[in-house]
């Protein structure tokens, strides 16, 4: 089936099947390796994409059903050359060992930021009408979609906060 | 996953067909397709029609089907009027997960047991008739109340216990121009001889929304217990609102997850309340109505104790006794 996918600003015209999953098309047909396939079930948020600045879980989203959206990866986030903000917190603070969660929580993480500054109410905050403070329960709880098997949670959660002043795509998720 | 094919509905009608597999945000149906726990040869997709706003009417506040469950927790009206619901959807899955699934998927998700999503299985709900291999089995996650013979299986939504609480309504559409309206009790059924007839919606029946009346008096609140302190399944949770005037409860809703096949309600055990001063008594006589007739399958008996304990807490919370 004819699908165009908008993949970090550039346009392409793929022709799959309708079973395959946006992380599969990304993976597999455009050989963007960044986001990475953990449970393959939403469990774990290795996949995390953006989606029109919304963050997902790329492997319960079939790439047929995003025709013309907007895609951000990992690889739009920042370069080795040229880190975002969010990537250069990741590695001043260590907030990975083995790295395989990595792209899943950068991406998220830009995600929450984005409904962060937008004043989302989460799980942990005490007020759902007052803009909650930015804490590192805060932080926590909305990285709760992103697990890592190393356990780099202390390093994960401080260069969230670090970054959060700086971490900004210009433009905030669709409302 | 097996071979489907896929269609973007244009319109309303292009999603009411009998033959075809509706998909919304895709986190429940495309999981169990994965697993060939769901085999649909069709697929419709129908998020790009619309029905994503939450309108404001006279005495409700409709939502459409596919407003997102982030959507939802985030509206001010939601979070100002019907703060239970915020909380409900705010303690569900996960900041992505929200993102996409939708009101009218987030009703009609399917239980979490895992001898539902493992096909080599028998399991009633899947095939009707194999049996349930659940009694017996790994049951923490099972059924106290309403469960049958046939199937032990719970409802794992979160919102939906919230709204069960807030007397919501789903509005559903055929394709013979038809709308229903129906009450979250007519809407869900209790397992009894057909587990796998989990909703009255009819093959071809498109949720359009969901009509929430004016929120009851009184305060409100969701908790939820399980095992982890985020992104777990409820073991228990309850959705209750609760108004005292002159120091004696006025009005009392109360609905839990966890517990059964649908969010459960027990009109005795709320009308026990009413008229009375809070105290720890009384919710332990509410709760002594609510569980008579719980039954436990081994690896879930620890729920009887736990939905007392946690309707104790609400009630003490929200009438300050
Ligand atoms: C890891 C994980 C953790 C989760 N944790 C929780 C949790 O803690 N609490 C909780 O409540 N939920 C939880 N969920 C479940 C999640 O909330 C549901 O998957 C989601 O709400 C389903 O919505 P959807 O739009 O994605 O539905 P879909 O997957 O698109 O559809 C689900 C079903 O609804 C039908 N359907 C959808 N829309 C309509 C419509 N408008 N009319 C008629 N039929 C329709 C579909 O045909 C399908 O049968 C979790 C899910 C995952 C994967
Ligand atoms: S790979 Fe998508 S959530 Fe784990
Ligand atoms: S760094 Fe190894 S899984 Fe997170």
């Amino acid at each position: 089936m004819k699908t165009t996918l908008t993949v970090n600003g550039e346009t392409h015209e793929l022709d799959i099947d309708p079973r395959v999953t946006l992380l599969d098309a990304l993976r597999h047909h455009l050989n963007l390796t960044g986001s990475k396939k953990g449970c393959d079930h939403g469990q774990c948020g290795a996949c995390t994409v953006l989606v029109n600045g919304r963050r997902i879980n790329s492997c319960l989203a079939l790439a047929v059903m995003h025709d013309t959206d907007e895609i951000t990866t990992v690889e739009g986030i920042g370069t080795p050359e040229n880190l975002s903000p969010l990537q250069s917190a990741f590695v001043r603070h260590d907030g990975y060992q083995c790295g395989y969660c990595t792209p899943g929580q950068i991406v998220s993480a830009r995600g929450m930021l984005s409904e962060f500054r937008q004043g989302w109410p989460s799980h942990v905050s005490d007020s759902l009408t007052e803009a909650p403070d930015f804490t590192d329960a805060e932080i926590r709880e909305r990285m709760s979609g992103n697990l890592c098997r190393c356990s780099a949670y202390p390093g994960i959660v401080r260069a969230i906060r670090d970054a959060a002043p700086e971490e900004t795509d210009g433009k905030e998720a669709a409302e | 996953m097996k071979p489907f094919d896929y269609i973007r509905a244009e319109t309303p009608a292009d999603a009411m067909r009998a033959d075809a597999r509706i998909i919304a945000g895709g986190t429940n149906l495309l999981d169990l397709m994965k697993l060939q726990v769901e085999t649909p040869s069709t697929l419709v997709d129908v998020t790009r029609l619309g029905m994503t706003e939450i309108e404001r009417a006279e005495n409700s506040t409709r939502i459409g089907a596919l407003v997102t469950n982030s959507d939802l927790a985030a509206d001010p009206t939601i979070r100002q009027r019907y703060p239970m619901l915020s909380r409900a959807l705010l303690a569900g899955a996960s900041g992505q997960l929200r993102n996409k699934a939708t009101t009218g998927g987030n009703l009609l998700q399917r239980t979490r047991c895992p001898y539902f999503t493992d096909i080599s299985q028998p399991c009633n709900k899947r095939e009707p008739g194999s049996g349930c291999r659940a009694q017996g089995g790994y049951t923490r996650l099972h059924a106290i109340l309403g469960a049958s013979e046939h199937c032990i299986a719970t409802h794992p939504s979160d919102m939906a216990v919230a709204m069960r609480a807030l007397d919501a309504r789903v509005e559903i559409e055929s394709n013979d121009g038809a709308t229903r309206i129906l009450t979250f009790d007519e809407f869900y059924n209790l397992p009894g001889d057909t587990p796998e007839k989990e909703t009255n919606l009819a093959p071809g029946e498109l949720i359009v929304a969901v009509h929430l009346p004016d929120p009851p008096a009184g305060r409100q609140t969701y908790r939820k217990v399980r095992d982890r302190s985020s992104y777990a399944f409820a073991l228990v949770s309850m959705a209750a609102a609760v108004a005292v005037e002159q120091g004696r409860i006025a009005s009392a809703a109360m609905a839990f997850g966890g517990v059964a096949h649908r969010p459960w309600r027990s009109p005795d055990a709320e009308a026990a309340l009413v008229g009375r001063e809070p105290s720890a008594e009384l919710f332990d006589e509410a709760a002594d109505i609510l569980l008579a007739d719980a039954r436990g399958q081994g690896g879930n008996d620890f729920k009887i104790p736990l939905t007392r304990r946690v309707v104790k807490a609400v009630l003490t919370e929200l009438t300050g006794a």
